[in-house]
């Protein structure tokens, strides 16, 4: 490819050559990324799909005269750079006015140093790829006789740099490297179909972990045969570290600065209050480099830092990006999170639930009755993050006596986040890192209304 | 702004490259879209944004495998290099087959745009935003925030192949939202609504955006006097056009042929039987005029089609794309074939999908259902096609009580499994309207569809809220 010479520098030379026509009064920030990706897909013992891509994409942001104007595109042609800024100068003119709008300025804290990059990812060679995914779906279909399918085997490869360049003095590179394998199974048991999947992150291929990630797809999936619908009843539930990933990053959203700004947390006003149980210590740290989603600079080019959001049941802060920092009298938490696309939002970025002692069957040996859940779905349309509102589909299995128990499927959870928090009754030891913007771990609720029959 | 399309002359040569080292089938699929969208929060023009994505992705297929590269750069050097990679990817060799001489073919576009939305200006579009926040305000005190966003976007594309088809599209779209929240004693509720066409900046010719706010606010003050939504199995009534969600789910993505091909659907194997009640006939159709999923031609150059999925509760057929249609020894595709952009590979998606009328009037379906819940707007929704279990949100449901809707109830989610719901609609009105603008996901990719339904009843589906 014409441009696997680009660099960190070269990016950010060309951040600087845009900065530099900031007219007096003017602020620029741009965003440069650089990406290649190769995904690979095997079925049926067959390459199905290998893509190559190498995809570009730059988004600048100009404030004038307290108003805000964006535009991206898709390419680092510098005619396409210089239409770019043209269009986000004419935008900046239709913004209402805000004093506190303005790019990040730099504040001094410094930049974590951590090995993100594994540049021999670059060098592996494509026949090796290629071989991992058909390995992948060979070791699922291999793993029990009742598996009767592989819905897809991929492996995922992506090396990006990114660049931020402001008018105030953010020069900003960063370069990251990551793969992952991921798969879905389908087994089977005469009219009966269950599902199930199984995936390994790392930074380079010697990370992933082809075994385990074949095994859970099979057991996940078998595990589910002779699924029924439960009765209609309260109980504890046990979230798998998969489901408490996706919980915890619903609860992250809540606690954006800008929701707070909006008036649309449910937590606005309760900083130094009890929120949770009194042992659940939530942190968003994407300074630790073990976490997935690890980086060492946020969407507006500050230095990442450890934010530590409750601590034993009792909210400490609000994330911010300058924006909302300025706006709250406070300042940026090094919590800017975007695409080149788009202006800067605030998010977390690499949550975690502080580990309890227990082991996951621990944590069920102590149950009577209660649901693992294993699976849920349509957290994007049943859960209201604005009222708290919870309800997902599910798939799991009951809890009987301390033990597990058959398959359930076909029911929902439901709470709402405020009793969830509350009613958290224990934290597994089992601390995951997956492929999210939080790690996993195996959390038990009680008094969650699980609906079936 | 440049222009960027490569004439067929320059695509044939990277047809030619693509299949210099063997392979059965090349693609060269050519995007330009720019887009322009207006936020409006919190009493405020955020931001304007305007976006472009060129590029071009080029595939071949050599026996199962299909390799695939994607590049900005649209020189003939730039397509040629992408060509080469691909072309590496596939693993080609074996079948020689040469690019046949490209001959463009015309597809009818389904509507006109008459008013491009890069033609207006931008005070025009941000005007809009400030009334709707003004007419969702002025519905009441308890109204405490409201978003607005303006999108348009005019996407034009062009696609070559091997076969010699040279065909093109120019798909421009307008999106208007509105979402409001109200504050009370029991906390914020939230409301809102939607329109999206794929028409230009006439759009707003006749639809006003004050009504949309109105609607949204609506919805968000009445939650404030929601009940906790009940939970277990009972019959729920979705009304008209909302209930397109439900079959988007329960059997649409069920009936795509490359989940039908991987065993991955319980509709597999199914065709020519009654896998619904009489009264349900099912229609994915990319020719409506102006509705938000319809285009002239499909990402893979075929013309958009009106396909009978399910007649009278009969399985006719599933959709299909190049691929799966070239394996089943099927003459075409459905014209289904669609990605999110030139850095994807095409699969098989949804357009329009809808559900025919009924004879039932609506207010009988209600007046006939002594005890459930009403759904009168719907969020999005979820499905494991294996096992035909599906979600979808309920975000403005009331409850039926003695044949009467009585009070809201808050937002969740309902469960139940395809081909069992299927079997047990016992009602449909004859009021049928499509629902809101959506985006599918699928497979890391989303696309824009829609979906209509008239009002319609399912003896049992799973309430997933809190109350007993």
């Amino acid at each position: 490819m014409h441009d696997d010479d680009l660099t960190t520098e070269a990016l950010a030379s060309l951040g600087d050559r845009v900065v530099a026509q900031a007219a007096p009064g003017e602020q620029i920030e741009v965003v440069l990324v650089h990406s290649t990706e190769t995904e690979v897909r095997a079925w049926e013992g067959e390459v199905e799909s290998f893509a190559a891509a190498t995809a570009h994409g730059v988004g600048i942001r100009v404030v004038t005269d307290q108003r805000q104007g964006f535009a991206h595109a898709g390419s680092h042609d510098e005619a396409v750079v210089a239409e770019t800024l043209a269009a986000a100068r004419d935008n900046a003119a239709f913004g209402t006015p805000d004093e506190f709008l303005g790019v990040a300025e730099p504040d001094g804290v410094a930049v974590p140093e951590m090995d993100l990059w594994r540049p021999e990812l670059a060098t592996v060679d494509p026949e090796t790829k290629i071989g991992m995914a058909l390995e992948l779906e060979r070791a699922v279909r291999d793993g029990d006789k009742r598996i009767c399918g592989v819905e897809s085997a991929d492996y995922v490869d992506a090396l990006s740099t990114g660049a931020v360049v402001t008018s105030t003095g953010i020069r900003s590179v960063g370069r990251d490297s990551g793969c992952y394998l991921s798969v879905y199974s389908l087994a089977a048991d005469g009219e009966e179909t269950q599902t199930g999947f199984g995936y390994s992150v790392g930074r380079s291929i010697e990370d992933l972990d082809l075994r385990q990630a074949a095994a859970d797809a099979v057991e996940r999936a078998v595990r589910l045969l002779g699924a029924g619908k439960p009765a209609t009843q309260r109980t504890t539930v046990v979230f798998d570290p998969w489901v408490t990933a996706q919980f915890l990053g619903i609860v992250g959203a809540t606690l954006s600065g800008e929701a707070v700004l909006k008036r649309r947390s449910l937590f606005a006003d309760r900083l130094g209050e009890t929120v949770a149980a009194p042992f659940f210590t939530l942190t968003d740290d994407p300074t630790d480099p073990d976490a997935f989603s690890a980086t060492e600079t946020d969407g507006e080019g500050l230095a990442t830092r450890r934010n530590e959001l409750m601590t034993g049941g009792v909210l400490q802060r609000f994330l911010h990006n300058s924006y909302t920092g300025r706006r709250s009298a406070s300042a940026s938490t090094g919590s800017a999170v975007r695409g080149y696309a788009g202006t800067p939002g605030v998010g977390c970025m690499a949550l975690v639930a502080t580990p309890g002692d227990a082991a996951p069957g621990a944590l069920v040996a102590g149950i009577d009755d209660g649901v693992l859940v294993q699976g849920v779905s349509g957290l994007h349309s049943g859960v209201n993050p604005v009222s708290g509102d919870f309800s997902t589909g599910a798939e799991g299995l009951r809890i009987r006596g301390g033990e597990l128990a058959e398959p359930i499927r076909e029911f929902t959870v439901a709470s709402t986040l405020q009793r969830m928090l509350l009613d958290v009754v224990a934290v597994g030891n089992d601390l995951t890192r997956l492929p999210m913007t939080a790690a996993g771990v195996t959390l038990v609720v009680a008094d969650v209304t699980v609906s079936g029959e | 702004m440049t222009s960027t399309m490569p004439d067929a002359d320059v695509l044939d040569a990277a047809l030619r490259a693509a299949l210099r080292t063997g392979g059965d089938f090349a693609e060269v699929f050519v995007e330009d879209r720019r887009s322009s969208r207006a936020r409006f929060d919190d009493g405020k023009v955020e931001e304007l944004v305007s976006g472009r994505l060129s590029g071009a992705g080029i595939r071949v297929r050599s026996g199962s495998s299909v390799g695939f590269a994607h590049t900005a750069d649209l020189t003939p050097a730039g397509l040629r290099t992408a060509a080469q990679t691909a072309a590496a990817a596939a693993r080609a060799g074996g079948s020689q087959t040469s690019a046949g001489k490209l001959s463009r073919r015309h597809a009818p576009a389904p509507n006109e745009v008459t008013v491009a939305p890069d033609a207006v200006a931008k005070a025009r579009k941000v005007a809009l935003l400030a009334a709707a926040d003004e007419a969702a305000r002025a519905e009441g005190s308890a109204i405490s925030q409201v978003a607005c966003l303006y999108g348009d976007s005019h996407r034009s594309i062009l696609v070559a192949n091997s076969d010699g088809l040279l065909a093109s599209d120019d798909q421009v779209k307008t999106l208007f939202s509105v979402s409001a929240v109200a504050l009370g004693d029991t906390g914020m509720q939230t409301g809102r609504e939607s329109v999206g066409r794929t028409v230009g900046f006439e759009l707003f010719d006749t639809v006003d955006v004050r009504d949309l706010a109105r609607t949204a606010a609506r919805r968000a003050l009445r939650k404030l006097q929601a009940q906790p939504a009940p939970s277990g199995a009972m019959p729920v009534v979705i009304g008209p056009g909302g209930g397109g969600v439900l079959f988007h789910e329960a059997c649409g993505h069920g009936l795509e042929a490359d989940l039908i091909a991987k065993e991955a659907s319980v509709f597999s194997g199914r065709i020519g039987e009654q896998v619904a009640k009489p009264m349900v006939t099912l229609i994915d159709d990319g020719t409506m005029a102006t509705e938000w999923g319809c285009y002239a031609i499909d990402d893979e150059g075929r013309p958009a089609q009106r396909n009978v999925l399910i007649a009278d509760g009969v399985l006719m057929d599933y959709m299909w794309d190049r691929l799966r249609a070239d394996r089943a020894d099927r003459a075409t595709s459905s014209g289904n074939g669609r990605r999110e952009s030139y850095q994807h590979l095409p699969m098989v998606r949804m357009t329009n999908t809808y559900i025919a009328n009924g004879e039932s009037e609506p207010d009988d379906i209600v007046a006939d259902t002594p005890n459930g819940v009403y759904v009168a707007h719907l969020g999005g929704g979820q499905v494991n096609t294996a096992t035909g279990d599906f979600v979808f949100g309920m975000t403005e449901a009331y409850l039926i009580e003695d044949g009467r809707l009585t009070a809201p109830i808050r937002d969740g989610n309902l469960i139940g499994n395809g081909p069992e719901v299927l079997m047990l609609i016992d009602a449909l009105g004859n009021d049928f309207a499509m629902g809101s603008p959506g985006t599918c996901g699928k497979d890391g990719q989303g696309v824009p569809v829609g979906d209509g339904t008239p009002t319609l009843r399912v003896q049992r589906l799973t309430v997933g809220g809190t109350a007993a």
